[in-house]
């Protein structure tokens, strides 16, 4: 009786090992299955990087006119404080001393201010080991010292002494006029 | 452990019910009948303290999310409103912010409890990771919900432990910008961190769950460590331990009420009744009491991305502990010289917490100054940090594998009626024989 049924549930292996259409279909939807997981996946995981009007407040002017030769100002900037120093010659000359002594991220003065602008320097206010916000004139170096875990900073914002691994950053910006620049 | 059911429903509906959801049975075997060791002692009460802890929090979160406002305009001024306006808004918030405090002293108990029983040993690896993966989960929770006051520690507290993860290398700048959904903390990373606080303790439920489960398998360790071998070792959880854990929970309850209603800012800190500033950072950044011991660890190491791996180290060591230990002896009440260690290992936790709560560079002994060691003072916080955390990770990757190699145990008992029964002396003179048959 068995052997006369035809086509009722056939073995999906009976000939060799050759993937038939009940294999192609498991495959296909293992694969769409597989697909469809990750195209929902990725909006859920990208949807907490930066939004649109975060990155569109990204950039903003500021008019050096307003510091004076030895002050610094702090704006905020994404967030984060950004140091605008106007430099006096006596701490442009301490930077550029110690160009070339043993430093742990070692930057050149003339590399971290624009050129011709040796006196304006901006840096990103936040410490490179966890992000706290140093202070100017505390350290060894007549820069900055952060309050957390003790990083000291020198004129040029390069990175002395304490946990912190980089010199503080230098954000991408331009000079629009001779006064002004654009940050971001 | 696990044994047969018992339960016989009494009525009709029981009846009814036990055939399509036997629920009340469970409840049963679980919480009435379940047999436990009789040996057990005041430190497996925190189970119990832990469970009411749990469910505190959530009570108390679900009624403060009602009136705070996860934005950074709102959060901190939402707060105080909550101290001030709301009705009994004082007491929930109280009861909430303490309610974390003992919710990790209780697992602190659990998991010293744990180390010195034994109780993380074959046949209970996957109940103690279970509890290892809740108390990272509770990290977790801690963190997120200490952000969310906004004042300055929630504030640069986040942005030092959101900037850990900048440490890993290639990725790490990518993953904190995703982190922070900005180029700072700011408003975004204050409503996911709101978001994840609330999400957090149910997750924690749920391993909870199947923490239960877990221990319902090979069911409780006991003070001996020696395996339950027959019903005479045991008593049913009901009365015995409902009662146990009952007068347990309401000594915890009276601590925790000293705390929330006479000291209830004593275990927080005064900056963070300053609303966040990005461009000014507190004098001194700590963590809670709880997350102490980890920063000192993070702190002793000079170097980022080391310090960050030796404090996630700190704790993934707890997860593969059940293979460190090489003793067949669960108890350290039979084990003399691991008790010695252990004391020192106690001790170590609370040096660290120590640690991590003064600044690094300060003296450890004042007015001595001791020698200059390499980057710093010996007599200084970072090379007491760097001690005791050298001990830490010693004491589970050192000692305890050798010891259970090397050292001569006590005898231990038969089972854990034996050393009592097996004393017919031991009986206090007096007592009635057999007490069931008096008058």
């Amino acid at each position: 009786m068995a052997d006369t049924v035809v086509g009722a549930n056939p073995d999906p292996h009976a000939s060799g090992d050759d993937p038939n259409r009940r294999d192609f279909i498991h495959i296909a939807a293992g694969v769409a299955a597989v697909g469809l997981v990750g195209g929902l996946a990725w909006p859920l995981i990208n949807q907490m990087n930066p939004a649109g009007d975060t990155l569109a407040l990204a950039s903003i002017e500021f008019d050096l006119s307003k510091v004076v030769e030895g002050q610094q100002v702090v704006v905020k900037w994404r967030g984060k404080p950004l140091f605008v120093r106007y430099r006096t010659a006596k701490e442009i000359a301490a930077a550029i001393k110690d160009d070339h002594s043993d430093l742990r991220d070692p930057a050149t003065d003339e590399s971290r201010h624009k050129p011709g602008k040796a006196q304006f320097l901006i840096l990103i206010g936040t410490c490179t080991h966890l992000g706290c916000v140093p202070t100017f004139g505390g350290g060894d170096y007549g820069g900055w010292f952060c309050p957390c875990h003790g990083s000291v900073y020198d004129t040029s914002g390069r990175i002395r002494k304490g946990p912190a691994p980089l010199n503080l950053a230098v954000p991408d910006y331009s000079f629009l006029s001779d006064s002004k620049v654009k940050v971001g | 452990m696990s044994g047969h059911s018992t339960y016989e429903p009494k009525s009709g509906f029981e009846r009814w019910l036990d055939s399509r959801l036997p629920i009340i049975r469970f409840a049963n075997d679980t919480i009435v009948t379940f047999p436990t060791p009789k040996n057990l002692n005041y430190w497996w009460t925190f189970g119990g303290i832990l469970s009411l802890m749990l469910g505190m929090q959530i009570v108390t979160g679900i009624v403060l999310a009602m009136h705070y406002v996860p934005s950074a305009d709102g959060a901190f001024n939402s707060v105080q409103r909550i101290m001030r306006d709301v009705n009994y808004g004082w007491l929930i918030r109280n009861l909430h912010a303490n309610g974390a405090s003992m919710f990790f002293l209780a697992v602190y108990m659990h998991m010293f409890r744990n180390l010195y029983y034994g109780s993380y040993k074959a046949p209970r690896e996957v109940l103690w990771i279970l509890g290892c993966v809740i108390y990272l989960l509770m990290i977790g929770t801690a963190f997120f919900g200490y952000v969310l006051p906004w004042g300055q520690m929630s504030f640069h507290g986040a942005v030092v432990i959101t900037n850990l993860i900048g440490a890993i290398p290639v990725i790490g700048p990518s993953v904190t910008t995703w982190l922070w959904g900005g180029f700072a903390v700011d408003n975004a990373t204050l409503n996911r961190f709101f978001s994840l606080h609330y999400l957090l303790p149910f997750m924690i439920a749920g391993v909870v769950g199947l923490h239960i489960w877990a221990l319902h398998v090979p069911g409780n360790n006991n003070p001996t460590g020696v395996n339950v071998k027959s019903a005479e070792d045991t008593v049913s959880f009901h009365p015995y331990y409902t009662v146990k854990d009952g007068f347990a929970i309401s000594v915890f309850l009276i601590m925790y009420a000293v705390f929330v209603f006479f000291m209830p800012d004593a275990l927080g800190d005064a900056a963070n009744y300053v609303q966040a500033n990005p461009l000014v950072t507190p004098q001194h950044i700590v963590p809670e009491w709880y997350l102490l011991p980890f920063y000192a660890i993070l702190r002793a190491v000079p170097n980022k991305l080391m310090g960050v791996i030796l404090m996630f180290g700190a704790i993934a060591t707890l997860f593969v502990l059940p293979w460190l230990d090489t003793s067949k002896v669960r108890s350290l009440r039979y084990r003399p010289t691991a008790r010695l260690y252990y004391g020192i290992f106690f001790l170590t936790c609370i040096v660290l917490g120590f640690c991590g709560a003064h600044s690094p560079d300060d003296p450890v002994i004042p007015a001595i100054s001791g020698p200059q060691l390499l980057d710093a003072n010996l007599n200084s916080f970072v090379w007491l940090s760097r001690i005791a955390a050298l001990y830490y990770f010693a004491y589970f990757w050192v000692i305890t594998p050798l010891l259970g190699l090397t050292e001569t145990p006590l005898p231990v008992p038969e089972s854990i009626s034996s050393p009592v029964l097996s004393h017919p002396a031991s009986a206090p003179v007096g007592a009635v024989a057999s007490p069931e048959k008096r008058g």
